[in-house]
């Protein structure tokens, strides 16, 4: 059995995957901003979950870093324990969107390289002290290559991509298992509004593929699995050809 | 944001834009569409007001009492979604419809009935509150008991009362996941209809499929089906698995249903009822949600797609009704795949809720050029025998039609008048029957 910190389980992907851990009986600690949106989701999992799970709500907001250490130590106060941490939190905007506005963009490259970062260091920390255990970040396709329509977006993956291969390759032997998840397109509230491309996916079955992956232990996990085969497509592609392409 | 084609089941689309939040704090004064599984231009936004707002999303369970059953969710929550996590520790909706795709806000929104109709009635007179957004932006909670009449024009009002928020409602305890079924083919319509009351005052759960092509003695012969949940002595101890989903692959050529194919199919569907009666249990999927095995099955109508012709004949036009409806369709050559007849109970306090007591008989009609003049040929019909029609199907009615079969009608426009004099929430059938402006 799990305990589970996830940052982001108020919505989307990681609602999906919260849904799946209390589901199979694991503890869930919901930690999102806005207090009546954790409690909604709190609910959610308790009446979802299998008798006997716990699922507590902790305030904490990716934009504030001071609230990430405090966020973790309750996580764990209040499920006697804690052994995952999973990131689904994050910011998008289209490369228009960030082009025409330098203060859109810097929250967006803040939340999702440093303060994912930041946050993933208290949760290092925090796993590590414990004796180990499992950190779960969604990262994204756009960080296997510089692309045209996801230029900032897909930066700041890359970094956070990065980031994760590092500390997994540091890490692992000492118990600290790291999976990076690398979601394709995925019909949620993020994208909405975006025209869904080829091969979109369903935040259930992502969160499937992502469940199976942190109990495997896979550093890697695309969701869904055929972006694994389009992304490897898309990174043998000379540059004259990605200059060319839309994507 | 990209403007997009929306599709009422029937495939009667408009272009505009589609909304799908993660939860409905701050959505605008719009209206609501949940899985858009009414048939007609019930849940597409009209043409002057071109945003609707899908709830989807918006599927927590926020409360749930094991000792009660009384569930308190998000109104995009799916019957799909709430099965799957309640169906296995006992519970079942008190009323589902012929699917499972349905939101439990467009669930309130249509007043949906099911095979339970003639003893439980619709899934409105089992709602205990509602958490709404009216047009003025303030959050209202109504019930049988509080704000009744905004309740009541909301039970069955098609979401042009305000935004349903919340649901809350009893779900109900069942012995096991297993149906006892009996069926049994039945030579034609007068038959049906007699056997159809008489199972009514021995099962809970009645429907029945009739062939609407065979005219003469054979004229509705059919399977009628009965069924209740089985006791915990004759199910299985295991829970039943739900069938795997198949898609329709490809939006189909016109001419696949064409009179021929559809009275193989009616001739194919009877027969495989060989045995006069069959008894036995069955699996709650297959008893309920048929169709829900093919994902897409609209599909199959082609590019024109189809729309669903349901009415309901009254007790007051005599045991003759069921015949004469059927008469006036066989002489029209008024084709239909699927033609589902069910015995309807008392009627709901909720002013636009479609059933009362009397027979449902529902159709489904591919779109042709003269299905608006089959439509209104119907209507007039239907007029005639004192009944009416239901809006969650409807693409084709005339508002002069509607009118008159729906006494309630003025009720319900006064309450809304009342709560939303500027008709924030309209949809394309508003305007086409209520006189909404574009």
């Amino acid at each position: 059995m799990r305990r589970v910190a996830i940052l982001g389980a108020t919505r989307g992907m990681g609602r999906s995957l919260a849904r799946k851990f209390v589901e199979r009986g694991d503890f869930v600690a919901v930690l999102g901003r806005g207090d009546d949106e954790v409690k909604r989701s709190v609910a959610d999992l308790e009446a979802r979950g299998v008798p006997g799970t716990r699922v507590v709500g902790v305030a904490c907001d990716l934009e504030h870093t001071d609230s990430f250490k405090p966020a973790l130590e309750r996580a764990e106060q209040a499920l006697d324990g804690l052994d995952t941490i999973v990131v689904t939190a994050g910011a998008f905007a289209t490369q228009e969107q960030l082009e025409r506005d330098p203060a859109l963009a810097a929250k967006v490259l803040t939340l999702d390289f440093s303060n994912t970062v930041l946050f993933c260091e208290e949760a290092r920390k925090k796993l590590l002290m414990r004796g180990g255990g499992t950190l779960c970040v969604f990262s994204s396709v756009a960080g296997d290559r510089g692309r045209s329509p996801v230029i900032m977006y897909g930066a700041a993956k890359a970094g956070l991509s990065a980031y994760l291969e590092g500390l997994d390759h540091k890490y692992r032997k000492e118990g600290l298992v790291t999976v990076c998840v690398k979601p394709g397109f995925v019909r949620t509230g993020m994208t909405e509004g975006l025209k869904a491309p080829p091969f979109a996916g369903e935040p259930e079955a992502v969160a499937e593929l992502v469940l199976q992956g942190i109990d495997d232990g896979s550093p890697v996990v695309y969701a869904p699995a055929i972006w694994r085969a389009v992304m490897t497509a898309i990174k043998a592609m000379p540059r004259f050809v990605m200059r060319r392409v839309k994507f | 944001m990209t403007d997009s084609r929306i599709e009422g089941w029937g495939r009667t689309h408009v272009v505009a834009q589609e909304l799908s939040p993660d939860n409905l704090e701050t959505t605008p004064p719009v209206l609501f569409r949940g899985l858009g599984r009414s048939y007609g231009d019930s849940s597409l936004p009209s043409g002057g007001s071109p945003v609707v707002v899908n709830t989807t999303r918006a599927n927590r369970m926020l409360a749930f009492e094991n000792a009660t059953g009384v569930l308190r969710a998000e109104a995009g929550l799916s019957l799909l979604d709430l099965h799957r996590t309640l169906l296995p520790r006992g519970w079942f909706v008190p009323v589902t419809p012929g699917t499972q795709f349905v939101t439990l806000g467009g669930a309130v929104a249509a007043d949906v009935h099911g095979k339970n109709h003639h003893v439980d009635g619709c899934f409105g007179s089992h709602v205990k509150r509602l958490k709404m957004r009216v047009a003025d932006g303030r959050i209202v909670e109504c019930g049988p008991d509080l704000e009744r009449e905004l309740f009541l024009a909301t039970v069955g009002g098609m979401g042009l009362t305000g935004q349903i928020l919340e649901v809350e409602f009893p779900m109900e305890r069942i012995p096991t996941p297993w149906i006892w079924q009996e069926s049994e083919r039945v030579g034609d319509i007068d038959e049906y209809i007699s056997k159809l009351k008489e199972a009514a005052g021995k099962w809970p759960m009645t429907v029945g499929w009739i062939d609407c092509l065979s005219a003469g003695a054979n004229m509705g012969r059919g399977i009628l089906m009965k069924g209740r949940w089985a006791h915990s002595h004759e199910a299985p101890n295991r829970f039943p698995t739900e069938p795997l989903n198949v898609s329709f692959p490809f939006e189909a050529p016109e001419w696949l249903l064409n009179p021929l194919s559809i009275k193989a199919f009616n001739f194919g569907f009877y027969w495989k009822h060989l045995p006069k009666k069959r008894e036995g249990l069955v699996d709650p999927f297959t008893f309920f949600w048929p169709l829900d095995f093919v994902k897409d099955w609209n599909r199959m109508y082609g590019r024109r797609g189809f729309t669903q012709y349901q009415c309901v004949l009254p007790n007051e036009a005599g045991p003759g009704a069921a015949r004469r409806f059927l008469e006036v369709l066989t002489k029209r050559g008024g084709a239909s795949f699927l033609c589902v007849i069910k015995d309807c109970g008392a009627e709901s306090p909720a002013f636009l809720s479609f059933p009362k007591p009397g027979i449902s008989v529902a159709l489904d009609i591919a779109i042709r050029n003269d299905t608006q003049a089959l439509v209104d040929e119907l209507n007039e019909h239907v007029l005639n025998e004192g009944g009416r029609i239901y809006l969650a199907k409807d693409t084709f009615t005339r508002p002069e039609h509607f009118r008159a079969m729906e006494k309630r009608l003025p009720k319900f426009l006064e309450v809304r008048e009342k709560w939303d004099p500027e008709r924030r929430f309209r949809s394309a059938q508003s305007v086409r029957l209520f006189g909404d402006p574009a």
